[in-house]
């Protein structure tokens, strides 16, 4: 796979030391022509020394045969006509661009440019993991708008014990799957919930908080 | 008024504040935005209409703008990028129905034609005029 990265810092590095580990014939284009120098020393990847957003410099870093191109510099502006080139010049199949403001990403998405904030991921992981050991899973699905959780059940939590039918859980939340010493078990009402127990909840973003806080209880 | 439109102008450069003078002139409703404040003082005293300090590239400095009101928006600023960012959010999400920017890279120019996004582009303009007055000058000679 070829990546194209435009970028700078430690996104860029740390982006293209995993991707060139992966074995992914990565190129990078940078504005700053020290830091291309010391890219070039630490990596094999191509550097480029140049602005991303011009056409020029794009062909010349090889844009036409990328199989995807990354726009990760701090200005979204850069980003969003960068991946915009992208595909309208070289027919790059997929690009991807990084919102520093969280609410371009969707006004990217709207514009046809996959985007992603790195605020919004990580603001939703530290609002919804935060000081709840007992979370050892989380997926959001359905783009965001449902989480699948995995938790496991401790002594502590205010569940342990009661039939699930017993359980007062909120409106639009499910527990789907419960795995008991490696056997999943999909509950019905008159199942107990036990310590030790690993559980899989549905739940929405509006309701997460307050159905983790139904099984787990209050916790520092 | 009656024939007055809502004008959101971004940048308040030589262009922008150019433009936002003459605008408000004549009787429009014009807004300016801007991200650095003291480009302002381009405006002349005469100017009535509002300013606004802020990054357009953020939707909430555009929204503080009442883009959505907006008949007519020019993208001016120095950066080619932000105003065809820009331009493309105000006729695409918030559904202004004159939208121009400037971009100064005549190759970018083609690409944003493509997605419906009309351009001036000042080095196309300005190189055109100079091969005029060339052209001109050999019609004067009568070697044309």
């Amino acid at each position: 796979m070829k990546v194209l990265i435009v970028g700078s810092g430690n996104t860029l590095y740390f982006l293209c030391r995993n991707f060139t580990a992966k074995g992914y014939q990565v190129i990078l284009i940078n504005r700053d022509r020290e830091e291309c120098i010391r890219l070039a020393r630490q990596f094999s990847a191509m550097v480029v020394c140049g602005d991303g957003s011009d056409a020029t410099i794009l062909k010349e870093a090889g844009a036409m045969g990328a199989d995807v191109v990354l726009a990760v510099t701090p200005n979204d502006q850069d980003n969003l006509v960068i991946c915009q080139l992208a595909v309208l010049q070289f027919a790059v199949p997929r690009v991807l661009a990084l919102a520093n403001d969280p609410e371009n990403a969707e006004i990217f998405e709207k514009l046809g440019v996959s985007a992603f904030s790195t605020t919004h991921i990580v603001g939703s992981l530290i609002e919804q993991r935060v000081s709840l050991e007992q979370i050892i899973n989380l997926l959001p699905v359905g783009e965001g708008r449902v989480n699948v959780t995995e938790i496991i059940l401790d002594q502590d939590s205010p569940v342990e014990g009661k039939r699930l039918k017993d359980i007062n859980l909120p409106e639009n939340a499910l527990v789907a799957v419960v795995i008991r010493n490696d056997q999943p078990i999909v509950p019905r009402g008159s199942n107990e919930l036990l310590s030790g127990d690993r559980i899989v909840l549905i739940t929405l973003p509006e309701n997460h908080g307050l159905v983790l806080k139904t099984f787990t209880g209050e916790r520092k | 008024m009656k024939n007055s439109l809502y004008i959101v102008i971004i940048g308040c450069g030589r262009l922008g504040s150019l433009l936002a003078n003459q605008l408000s002139r004549v009787g429009h409703s014009v807004v300016v935005i801007d991200a650095d404040e003291s480009t302002f003082d381009n405006l002349s005293p005469d100017f009535s209409g509002f300013r606004v300090v802020g990054d357009a590239t953020q939707i909430a400095v555009l929204k503080e703008a009442k883009l959505k009101n907006a008949d007519v928006l020019f993208a001016a600023t120095h950066e080619d990028n932000v105003n065809l960012m820009v331009a493309q959010v105000a006729r695409k999400v918030f559904d202004v129905q004159h939208v121009l920017a400037r971009v100064f890279d005549p190759r970018r120019e083609q690409v944003y034609d493509q997605l419906g996004i009309e351009t001036i582009c000042p080095t196309s303009v300005a190189a055109e005029m100079f091969l005029l007055a060339v052209a001109s000058v050999r019609a004067g000679r009568g070697d044309a």
